[in-house]
């Protein structure tokens, strides 16, 4: 499929506007990710990051234009297609076993009505192996650190075995052991020749962790690699302007 | 047949029936940390329900039905513009829209009563237990309509419980993942919207809608409070739901007689109460929960 279309981008987004309760978020975005290396999405908090991708998923009130993941809109890729959401977004005090919820990542595969059988709780565990979380499948996920819990969120979308993964601030509040074994994830996956696009909040890390940098505050900042779209001018341009819209539009 | 078969069997049935019902539908709202929408369902449904009445002429069950289910979705809807227009929290929105579809219904309740048609608000709110009564027993097929209409309504769910498990567990832990993968978490909550709808009507009439309410809640919550397993969660609320039916039912129709009284307690209150005791009982001694000594000790660290 990528030897057919070798310049087709993974995440491509024109004229993209998304409001929610009348208010738009994202305006007019353009947005092209390479088809190479590790892509972050970052700008301040309010700025639409979380929205870019659910509303790349279909997940969010679009208003105008579109995203093409893979080349093609997202609800005929589903299946090749893995998101992450943030972790606080679900009830992590819920019944289920963190083998349960590493299991949903094959849902999708698995299809309406059908039950889950041996091999899919097998990929599972599998998944899991790969985070440094086997020990702790039978366990409940809210008996679980935060790194562990968004390793979980990780091993599912790794069970998926998506070629495009979406992932909603992997690295957020979680403890520097988690933080390596999902950044050594990730690299491996990239290897692998999958892409990878993580909405990232720490500027302090993103140049070393990426190879490809989005700065966003409702409209694209700059995008490009760290070193370019970092720049002081551009980083004053998406932190400071957020300064002058209303609060509660930052909420 | 004895006076047990004809009196307290059926009655016993339709309780446990509604009772599990209930339980096992509330589980899906106490885990969405939604359990107030059963409150506000199981009220909004009442001018559906009084609509269809006025409507059919008689307490015909389709007719109160496809009201009751009209009016959920449109409480459903107006919960969800008010919370989207309004940017109020779920709670005040669900608060606001059953609170004024519940005083719309018992408008029209009164407006039909002074019509002389058989309805009131008592029936709606405390059920009628004690009338349904099993004469031709043991006649399997005389068996009372609400008992049949409640195994119906209690079948349905159950199947679509069993035939969606993997789905609606999706849905209701993480519906924005559920949506990534092309499941439709807003159709399943929809569907759990109406079968909420379907049990409340199918329940009032044999429990009234208080116990309808309590058995969203109680069951489940209690469940929550013992077990980290799903499955065992949704199992052990659906039958503490029916335990406490016929518990209550016990302690209504016995414990004034034990204390010598000659008056009976209302089987729906009773079964309610002890509900509610269940969830006092897990809250302090669930294996899920912390102890008094262990809270007592996070306090003092805090």
């Amino acid at each position: 499929m990528t030897a057919d279309k070798p310049t087709a981008s993974p995440f491509d987004a024109s004229g993209l506007t998304v409001a929610w309760g009348g208010r738009p978020v994202l305006w007019n975005v353009d947005l092209r990710l390479p088809a190479q290396g590790m892509s972050a999405v970052v700008g301040p908090n309010g700025a639409g990051k979380s929205t870019l991708i659910k509303a790349a998923l279909g997940l969010a009130p679009v208003l105008t234009g579109q995203v093409r993941l893979l080349g093609e809109p997202a609800a005929r890729v589903r299946r090749r297609i893995a998101y992450m959401p943030q972790r606080n977004s679900v009830d992590w005090d819920f019944p289920v076993s963190v083998r349960d919820v590493a299991a949903m990542g094959l849902y999708g595969r698995v299809g309406w009505l059908r039950r889950l059988g041996k091999r899919h709780l097998e990929a599972a565990d599998a998944a899991l192996e790969r985070v440094g979380l086997a020990d702790f499948r039978h366990r409940q996920i809210g008996r679980l650190s935060g790194g562990q819990q968004q390793r979980v969120f990780l091993a599912r979308a790794l069970a998926q075995e998506a070629e495009l993964l979406l992932l909603d601030e992997p690295f957020s509040g979680i403890d520097a052991a988690s933080e390596a074994a999902i950044l050594g994830v990730l690299a491996e996956l990239e290897r692998e020749g999958r892409h990878i696009v993580c909405i990232h909040h720490d500027l302090g890390t993103v140049a070393a962790y990426f190879d490809h940098v989005t700065l966003l505050n409702a409209v694209v900042v700059a995008s490009g690699p760290p070193a370019e779209a970092l720049a002081e001018d551009t980083l004053r341009r998406a932190y400071d302007a957020s300064g002058l819209r209303p609060r509660a539009v930052a909420a | 047949m004895s006076l047990f078969w004809q009196v307290d069997f059926p009655a016993l049935l339709a309780a446990g029936l509604a009772s599990g019902l209930c339980a096992l539908l509330g589980n899906f709202l106490v885990l969405r940390r939604e359990s107030l929408l059963g409150d506000a369902i199981a009220h909004a449904v009442l001018p559906g329900i009084v609509g269809g009445f006025v409507l059919a002429g008689a307490l015909a069950a389709p007719a109160m039905l496809a009201g009751a289910l009209a009016a959920a979705l449109v409480a459903a809807g107006a919960i969800h513009i008010v919370r989207r227009l309004g940017r109020i929290e779920p709670g005040a929105a669900m608060g606001a829209v059953f609170t004024v579809m519940f005083a719309t219904g018992v408008f029209m309740l009164e407006q039909a009563a002074g019509r002389n048609l058989h309805i009131d608000a008592d029936c709606v709110l405390y059920g009628q237990l004690e009338d349904i009564l099993w004469l031709d027993a043991p006649d399997v097929s005389a068996l009372p309509r609400e008992v049949w209409t409640l195994a119906g309504v209690f079948a349905v769910a159950v199947a679509a419980v069993l035939l969606l498990a993997k789905e609606v567990r999706l849905a209701v832990f993480d519906p924005a993942f559920a949506a990534a993968l092309g499941f439709r978490p807003g159709l399943l909550h929809l569907g759990l919207v109406l079968f909420v709808a379907a049990a409340a009507i199918a329940s009032f009439e044999a429990v009234g809608s208080i116990l309808v309410i309590a058995m969203l809640i109680c069951p489940p919550a209690a469940a929550r409070l013992m077990t980290d397993d799903y499955r065992t969660q949704i199992l052990l609320s659906t039958a503490l739901g029916v335990g406490s039916a016929f518990a209550g039912y016990g302690l209504a129709g016995f414990a004034p007689a034990f204390f010598g009284a000659d008056w009976s307690l209302n089987a729906a209150g009773c079964i309610a109460a002890v509900s509610g005791l269940a969830v006092a009982a897990a809250a302090l001694f669930g294996p899920r929960r912390h102890s008094f000594a262990g809270a007592a000790a996070s306090l003092g660290r805090g």
